[in-house]
């Protein structure tokens, strides 16, 4: 019933783009976090091999198990994505498929094996290859993801700034220029400004769990690895975070080069405006072409923009009401970046000045940590609001200037995507809620005491499934979890087979 | 910039390489979709902990080559990707939620104690349900799709037909059998005894699927058929009969015997007489009977700039595969990995 009525309301191609939208958005989010994570741990690895305290093997072999389930809630959101293409963008991948095709090919080859290898070692090899093998898997599992935003993202910004392929006389378009394709002038401030965002959400989810272990009366035992979780986390904020604001400025100026209506879309400006003013708040009303309820200090954005008091930024007017963008999406996306990463220089300073007092992982420093639980969440909202500027600002176009979304469907019948992105929903939010669950209670559990040699050869073959038992202590979920209702490693149940 | 198409036959190779990838998928994913296949049936919760750690650390490594098949596809085909797909909209989708649903239970199982047979029937539904869809892909590309003008123009239901899903469930037995024969690698004791048990039927009911799905080809009027029928092709195919049926009776033996791996190997030399004997069917068609390799292939600049990464990284994908699967040699325990 829900799906006829849909299909009542949406075409299929906004039905599509509804599609692509939800099942990318779940796949940034992971990925994002796996990027950040994946670094991090291997610098955590690294700073165990160099010191040997085993405070540092606990904090990674507790994130390690996050680790697992954000790289699996990729991996399989990930799958979905390389077939979203077929599906729903049957015509654009038919159009575009010479030059984005071989882009999407080496990042399989050069960085979904790697990752993906490198994985079960990563998880399951410990113990099993020697420690610097261990740390080795690390580090190129960490590698590996940082491949795969290159070429995801020189394929994005392909789309965004599309150079070094000509259009043939059938509508395709033909590679020229594989170095101009990939370095498209938007791609190395995209690349810089994506791993920088993958970073800080990490950093700001790290550090906020850190400064819960350090202040929450259950975790008493968990304030070392709460001090060398927001340390290292206070260490981003404090540096990569104003990185962060200059680099979305170069991006911004980069984009205004390229993507002029983008850049009015972000501003709310309908009419070019010489020393354009900043609209801190409005209501983008696309059909009269103007904003309600303004409020706007002068000045400010053509600073920022051109450098100069009286330069002057472009209008939307400037463009066919159809080839503009949806303003109100990319307007208000953009402010909810923006204002989250200005607070995220705001904890950089706070925590500049707590160390300088030395206070950073004194328990009395409450509002300090508060500041910081308060901002686990929010790396993942500036991404997404990122995102949407991005790829909403493009639109009508999904290769800018050159393919319009419009063009690029499948003929598939309205009923089909409005059936499986019902199924996606359904299927997401069940799997991806399932999933922060088991993420949120691996935190409420907290790092486990390290206890090196048993550990180190409990997974020998030599070892005998009893001794295996006895070695592994508390690692058996049944124990020292909440739940604990049932016994999965009950002795008995052998019985069925024998 | 690169462009080798006046002295390499592109289409071809691309077509070779994809045709090898979907073919390591179907061998690796195999086996594993075939534990989750068999997984309810394995007697008792620690033995279903062994067979999931057999697999564990290799799944991720092992779906990575039906997104090769995939990403290869769009790029070396992209129009043929273009139709196929939404030829196969549904079966594809169907595919992609068995797979969320088995790729989430790996970690989500051992996380779990009091809602652990949630994700044990996760497993299960996700890993059936991936190997249907797949098969019945499989049958419907055999049957053909409808094309015109550079796009799908049949119907969203035309991969529906008796044929799609007989080959559904010859595929479900299939990697139940891959499955099976992988834990007699990977097991000891009662479980090994249970799997080569369950290997000794699983290889009688392939046999008899094999015979229902060229019988059904026979009798319905496939274009593929063609393929197999003239000239040339016969006499290459003619000794497949003989030798599939010869690695039926061996393997029949070895299951009796102590023998571990090379059960396993023979499933494979069986998957490969089959896989032959579809490529032998489709060729040179990449959306059957409507498309060849040359018409759909991607410009040869595309081509030629991706061969030079494969060439490249192939071999090291596959050293370094061989590495994990060296690393995690030996029997799989029944305790947390980690
Ligand atoms: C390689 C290509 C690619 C990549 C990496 C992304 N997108 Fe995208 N996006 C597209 C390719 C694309 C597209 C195929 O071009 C779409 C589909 C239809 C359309 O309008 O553009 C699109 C649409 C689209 C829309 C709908 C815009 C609209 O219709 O107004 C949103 C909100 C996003 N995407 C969000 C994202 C997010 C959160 C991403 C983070 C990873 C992302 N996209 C990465
Ligand atoms: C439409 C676009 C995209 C497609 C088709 C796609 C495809 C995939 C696939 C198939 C996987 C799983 C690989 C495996 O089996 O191991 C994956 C994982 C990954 N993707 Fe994407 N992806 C897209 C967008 C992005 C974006 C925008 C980023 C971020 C910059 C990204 C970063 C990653 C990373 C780092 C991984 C590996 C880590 C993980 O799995 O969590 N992807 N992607
Ligand atoms: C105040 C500082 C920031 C500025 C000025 C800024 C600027 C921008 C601009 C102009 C874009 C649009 C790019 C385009 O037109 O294609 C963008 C995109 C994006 N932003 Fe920011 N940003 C800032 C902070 C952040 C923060 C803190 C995060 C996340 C932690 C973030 C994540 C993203 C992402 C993921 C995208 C989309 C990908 C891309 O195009 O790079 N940004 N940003």
């Amino acid at each position: 019933m829900f799906a006829t009525f849909m299909i009542d309301q949406l075409d299929a191609l906004m039905l599509a783009r509804i599609q692509f939208a939800f099942v990318i958005s779940f796949h940034i989010v992971f990925p994002a976090f796996s990027i950040g994570l994946a670094s991090w741990l291997a610098v955590l690895e690294f700073r165990w091999l160099r010191t040997g305290e085993p405070i540092y093997a606990e904090v990674y072999k507790h994130w390690v198990k996050i680790f697992a389930v954000v790289f699996g809630l990729g991996v399989v959101s990930g799958v979905v994505m390389s077939y979203q293409f077929g599906t729903n963008w049957a015509v654009f991948s038919d159009k575009a498929g010479n030059v984005l095709g071989p882009l999407l090919a080496y990042e399989v080859l050069t960085a979904f094996f790697l990752e993906a290898s490198f994985l079960g070692i990563m998880l399951f090899g410990w113990g099993r290859v020697s420690k610097r093998m261990h740390f080795a898997s690390t580090a190129i599992v960490a590698i590996g993801t940082l491949i795969s935003g290159f070429w995801i993202l020189a394929a994005n910004s392909f789309m965004q700034t599309p150079q070094g392929f000509m259009m043939g006389a059938d509508g395709l378009l033909y590679p020229t220029d594989w170095l101009e394709i990939i370095f498209n002038p938007s791609f190395p401030y995209r690349y810089a400004h994506m791993m920088t965002a993958a970073f800080l959400t990490t950093a700001f989810v790290i550090g906020g769990i850190g400064a819960y272990y350090i202040q929450s009366k259950k975790h008493v035992e968990h304030r070392a690895h709460g001090r060398v979780m927001l340390g290292m986390a206070m260490i981003m904020a404090i540096f990569v975070a104003p990185a962060q604001v200059l680099i979305g400025d170069e991006h911004g100026l980069n984009t205004l080069e390229h993507q002029p209506a983008k850049v009015a879309a972000m501003e709310g400006l309908w009419e070019d405006e010489r020393g354009a003013a900043l609209r801190l708040f409005a209501i983008p009303d696309q059909e009269n072409q103007t904003n309600k309820y303004e409020v706007k200090i002068p000045y400010v954005t053509g600073l920022i923009l051109t450098h100069s008091l009286d330069g002057e930024v472009k209008g939307l007017k400037n463009w066919a009401p159809e080839d503009q963008p949806p303003v109100i999406i990319v307007f208000w996306a953009f402010r909810i970046m923006v204002g989250i990463g200005m607070l995220m220089v705001l904890v950089g300073l706070f925590s500049l000045y707590k160390y300088f007092k030395k206070q950073q992982f004194n328990p009395e420093s409450v509002w300090f940590h508060r500041a910081w639980m308060m901002m686990t969440p929010l790396g993942f909202i500036a991404l997404l609001s990122g995102w949407f500027v991005t790829e909403t600002g493009r639109q009508p176009w999904t290769v800018y200037g050159v393919i319009r979304t419009a063009e690029s469907m499948s003929p598939v019948a309205a009923q089909q995507v409005a059936t499986t992105l019902i199924g996606f929903i359904v299927l997401y939010i069940f799997v991806f809620g399932a999933g922060s669950f088991y993420i949120l209670r691996l935190i409420a559990q907290g790092p486990k005491p390290y206890t090196d040699p048993a550990e180190d050869n409990f997974y020998e073959h030599s070892v005998t499934e009893s001794q295996g038992r006895a070695l592994s202590g508390d690692s058996n979920p049944a124990k020292g979890t909440e739940e604990g209702l049932d016994e999965p490693a009950n002795d008995v149940d052998d019985g069925g087979l024998r | 910039m690169f462009n080798f198409g006046d002295v390499l036959d592109l289409p071809l190779i691309w077509g070779g390489l994809i045709a090898l990838s979907v073919f390591v998928y179907v061998l690796l994913d195999g086996f594993d979709l075939g534990c989750g296949i068999l997984f309810p049936f394995a007697g008792s919760d620690k033995n279903r902990s062994r067979m999931m750690n057999s697999i564990a650390p290799f799944w991720d490594g092992n779906e990575t080559w039906l997104v090769l098949g995939g990403g290869g596809l769009f790029a070396a085909f992209p129009v043929a990707y273009g139709i196929i797909m939404t030829g196969l909209y549904l079966p594809v989708t169907a595919m992609l939620f068995g797979l969320i649903m088995r790729g989430v239970a790996f970690e989500f199982r051992f996380k779990s104690s009091s809602r652990r047979h949630v994700w044990d029937t996760f497993f299960f539904v996700g890993s059936v349900v991936a190997t249907f869809s797949q098969g019945i892909m499989l049958g419907a590309l055999v049957q053909g799709l409808e094309a015109s003008n550079r796009l799908y123009t049949g119907g969203p239901f035309d991969w529906l037909t008796p044929f799609s899903i007989v080959c559904g469930f010859a595929m479900i037995i299939g990697y139940a059998l891959l499955g099976s024969t992988w834990l007699i690698i990977k097991t000891e004791h009662t479980l090994q005894v249970w799997a080569r048990q369950v290997s000794r039927w699983m290889l009688t009911a392939l046999l008899v699927a094999m015979v229902v799905v060229t019988a059904f080809m026979y009798f319905s009027d496939i274009d593929a058929l063609e393929g197999w029928f003239s000239f040339p092709d016969l006499l290459y195919l003619a000794p497949m009969p003989i030798i599939v049926m010869l690695l039926f009776f061996i393997m029949r033996k070895d299951l009796k015997t102590e023998r571990e791996y090379r059960p396993f190997l023979l499933t494979v030399a069986l998957f490969l007489m089959g896989y032959i004997g579809v490529c032998f069917a489709l060729f040179p068609y990449i959306v059957p009977y409507q498309m060849t390799i040359y018409e759909a292939a991607a410009a040869d600049t595309s081509l030629s700039f991706m061969l030079i990464g494969a060439c490249i990284m192939l071999p090291i994908i596959l050293s370094y595969t061989a590495f994990a699967y060296y690393t995690f040699k030996g029997k799989s325990d029944h305790n947390p990995m980690y």
